[in-house]
């Protein structure tokens, strides 16, 4: 059992890693980015060519793997979030975006990086073996990182000047904007803090599950599933659900795995029940 | 001496000369004929490695043997050109691939990569006259009345019974336990890997475990499968990108048995993703090691490498299937449009294989299909060791 809760709390701190910056961007520009789990694939791509290829200090890699992302998401906001936001009379046009942003980079990264699964070498050698626990050390650091980013990044949200004006945003727009928030400045800086946190855990999990050019789909779709949980735009439901979809895939893996694949059948027939009863997830607004 | 008059004579002579030899080059490029052949499988999303290492070897091929003047069938010359289109694993877009052949009036089509593209196409293909090369193991599809399709690989339940023979014999491997994606492929191989491990006596420990295909950490899923301590965890129909993270999942929970697939793989993404933990790893390689490729192989390899950068040990078997279709058409040059007279000429061919220093190319499958519906390639089992993969032993379907 000890095993089963350790795998789950180790799913969980990378699934709410990954959330975080989807529902970020969610909450201040009200943009399903589809886009994330791309973003996600290139900084495990960038971690891998420093990395794995060059030789370069893992953390050096996780920095490059995070700026790269930061100026892409910077330079997707100005260029083309931020024009249809101000142009488009209707929200789907953003939806359709993010779509298209999230096939151009799934080509791009194909072209770029090939077709092959790619891994690195271990950032941390050997294994924790206890009676009822195996725990890998690397898959250790990485959850106390995962867990030390999360924190951080939810200090600076709460504590920064930039942090107090993104959530000013994610709160009220307009009101925002009339006492002096710079609409166009911190919409910018918070895709680019989404886009940064998802290189960052790309750049993370590269150590432990590789990287290949097509699961940037796949990572968005968990991802929009744990925000779905947590309620869409709030940082605490975004760890939130990542922690219980973590936890329900390690316990549902194990207690129903006689029965077949059927523990995200259960995962999406209870998100189904849960939803036709917290249409808003778990907390509700962006930031209360 | 050269007069002004003898000079310009000798320039307009060189110059016709010229004229004349380029003329002559260009029109015997010109008249090579255009021989289409078709692809139709995913070359995006998650199992893209599975169709770009096909189109892939398929251009390296054509390439060369355009580059060497086209290839002879009957009385006329033809270079080669691809058509390829990716179905995304999508059997709705396969099926429009496939319609897609046949208005560009293509007879032999290689693909597509899975189970259901594979069957979706069939009725396409077969009023469409259509030959094509699935790398899809559904005994349906290749056995009467199916007659249109022509496995492009050695299938799970040919190479089952002989990896678990030859592992219960020389390791000593007694209880077995399956695991594998929850798509049809995976599972179908599964269920075909069961019935060998039945008919073989081993003990199943667990066979119901599956995963999504776009699972990223398997620790979960391997966690109660290591806990029944089998001596042999099979991988069945295993994705290249998913072998490294199940096998180091296995190890790092303390597995210490064997592990195998019955799909080829590739060494470069097994050593980047497990390292020394996949060492030990048996698996049906592609159709050449070191020790069997002859020189043309060799060359295959080195032009692959140079045009795309890098190998993918999946083309060892991805090669093959061009070059039985040019081979077959070379022995029968009337079933350059006409597929009944491929058919006709699949029973009795023969031709050498140029992939590996003894062999030969024919069509196989009587015992699995009752009919020759499957192109002969090398059954390479491979073990990984440090990187690379060494021959345990190699096998013959048929």
């Amino acid at each position: 059992m000890e095993q089963v809760i350790a795998n789950g709390l180790y799913l969980g701190a990378q699934y709410a890693l990954i959330a975080l910056g989807l529902t970020l961007i969610f909450a201040l520009m009200n943009v399903l980015n589809f886009a994330h789990g791309q973003m996600y694939v290139l900084g495990g791509f960038v971690t891998y060519a420093i990395y794995g290829q060059l030789g370069l200090p893992f953390p050096v890699a996780l920095a490059a793997s995070s700026i790269t992302l930061a100026v892409v998401g910077a330079l997707i906001e100005k260029f083309l979030f931020r024009p249809v936001v101000r142009r488009s009379e209707r929200e789907e046009s953003t939806m359709l975006l993010a779509a298209a942003v999230a096939f151009f980079l799934d080509a791009v990264i194909l072209l770029a990086f090939g077709e092959k699964q790619r891994g690195v070498p271990k950032i941390v050698s050997g294994v924790f073996v206890s009676d009822g626990l195996i725990m890998p050390y690397d898959r250790m650091v990485v959850g106390i990182v995962a867990l030390a980013m999360i924190a951080a990044f939810v200090l600076y949200m709460q504590y920064s000047k930039p942090g107090r004006a993104m959530r000013a945003l994610a709160q009220d727009r307009v009101a925002a904007q009339l006492m002096g928030v710079k609409v166009d400045r911190y919409s910018m800086i918070g895709f680019a803090l989404g886009a940064l946190l998802a290189g960052a855990v790309g750049g993370l999990l590269v150590t432990i599950t590789g990287v290949n050019s097509g699961i940037g789909g796949p990572i968005s779709i968990k991802a929009f599933l744990m925000v779905m949980i947590g309620g869409a735009g709030v940082v605490g439901g975004a760890i939130a659900g990542g922690f219980i979809l973590g936890m329900m895939e390690s316990v549902g893996l194990t207690v129903l795995r006689e029965y077949g694949d059927i523990t995200y059948l259960v995962i999406f027939a209870l998100l189904m029940v849960f939803l036709s009863i917290r249409p808003n997830g778990l907390m509700g607004k962006p930031w209360g | 001496m050269i007069n002004r008059r003898t000079a310009l004579k000798s320039l307009a002579l060189g110059a016709a000369s010229t004229l004349a030899i380029v003329g002559a080059l260009s029109s015997a490029h010109a008249e090579n004929k255009t021989l289409k052949i078709g692809f139709v499988g995913v070359t995006s999303g998650p199992a893209a490695a599975w169709g770009t290492s096909n189109v892939r070897s398929m251009q390296v091929r054509a390439d060369w043997i355009n580059e060497k003047g086209g290839v002879k069938i009957g009385d006329d010359t033809y270079n080669i050109e691809l058509v390829t289109f990716d179905d995304q694993k999508d059997p709705k877009r396969a099926i429009a691939g496939m319609e897609k052949m046949a208005q560009e009036g293509i007879h032999y089509v290689v693909g597509p990569n899975v189970d259901d593209g594979a069957a979706a196409v069939r009725p396409v293909a077969e009023s469409k006259g259509i030959i094509y090369f699935p790398y899809a193991f559904p005994k349906a599809l290749y056995t009467p009345p199916a007659s249109n399709a022509v496995l492009g690989m050695v299938a799970n339940y040919q190479s089952a019974p002989a990896i678990y023979k030859y592992l219960k014999e020389n390791k000593g491997v007694k209880k077995i336990a399956f695991v594998a994606a929850n798509e049809s492929d995976p599972l179908s191989q599964r269920d075909g890997g069961v019935e060998a491990a039945k008919a073989l006596g081993l003990e199943i420990v667990a066979q119901n475990d599956t995963y999504p295909n776009d699972t990223r950490d398997f620790t979960p899923v391997m966690t109660p499968i290591v806990q029944q301590k089998p001596d042999l965890l099979v991988l069945s129909g295993v994705a290249p990108a998913n072998a490294p993270l199940l096998i180091r999942a296995a190890r790092e929970l303390g597995y210490e048995g064997l592990i195998s697939a019955e799909t080829a793989q590739d060494a470069t993404v097994l050593q980047e993703g497990a390292g020394e933990l996949a060492n030990g790893f048996i698996s049906v390689g592609g159709a050449s090691t070191p020790e069997i490729r002859s020189a043309e192989m060799e060359e295959f390899i080195d032009r692959y490498t140079k045009k795309y950068g890098e190998y993918n040990d999946e083309s060892n078997t991805k090669v093959y299937a061009l070059d039985y279709i040019v081979e077959t058409l070379k022995a029968n040059p009337a079933a350059i449009d006409n597929v009944e007279e491929y058919k006709k000429t699949m029973d009795t061919f023969s031709a050498p294989n140029p992939f590996v220093k003894e062999g030969t190319l024919k069509y196989v499958g009587q015992t699995s299909f009752t009919q020759k519906r499957q192109i002969s390639v090398p059954m390479v089992v491979t073990e990984f060791k440090d990187g690379k993969f060494e021959t345990l032993f190699v096998g013959e379907v048929d």
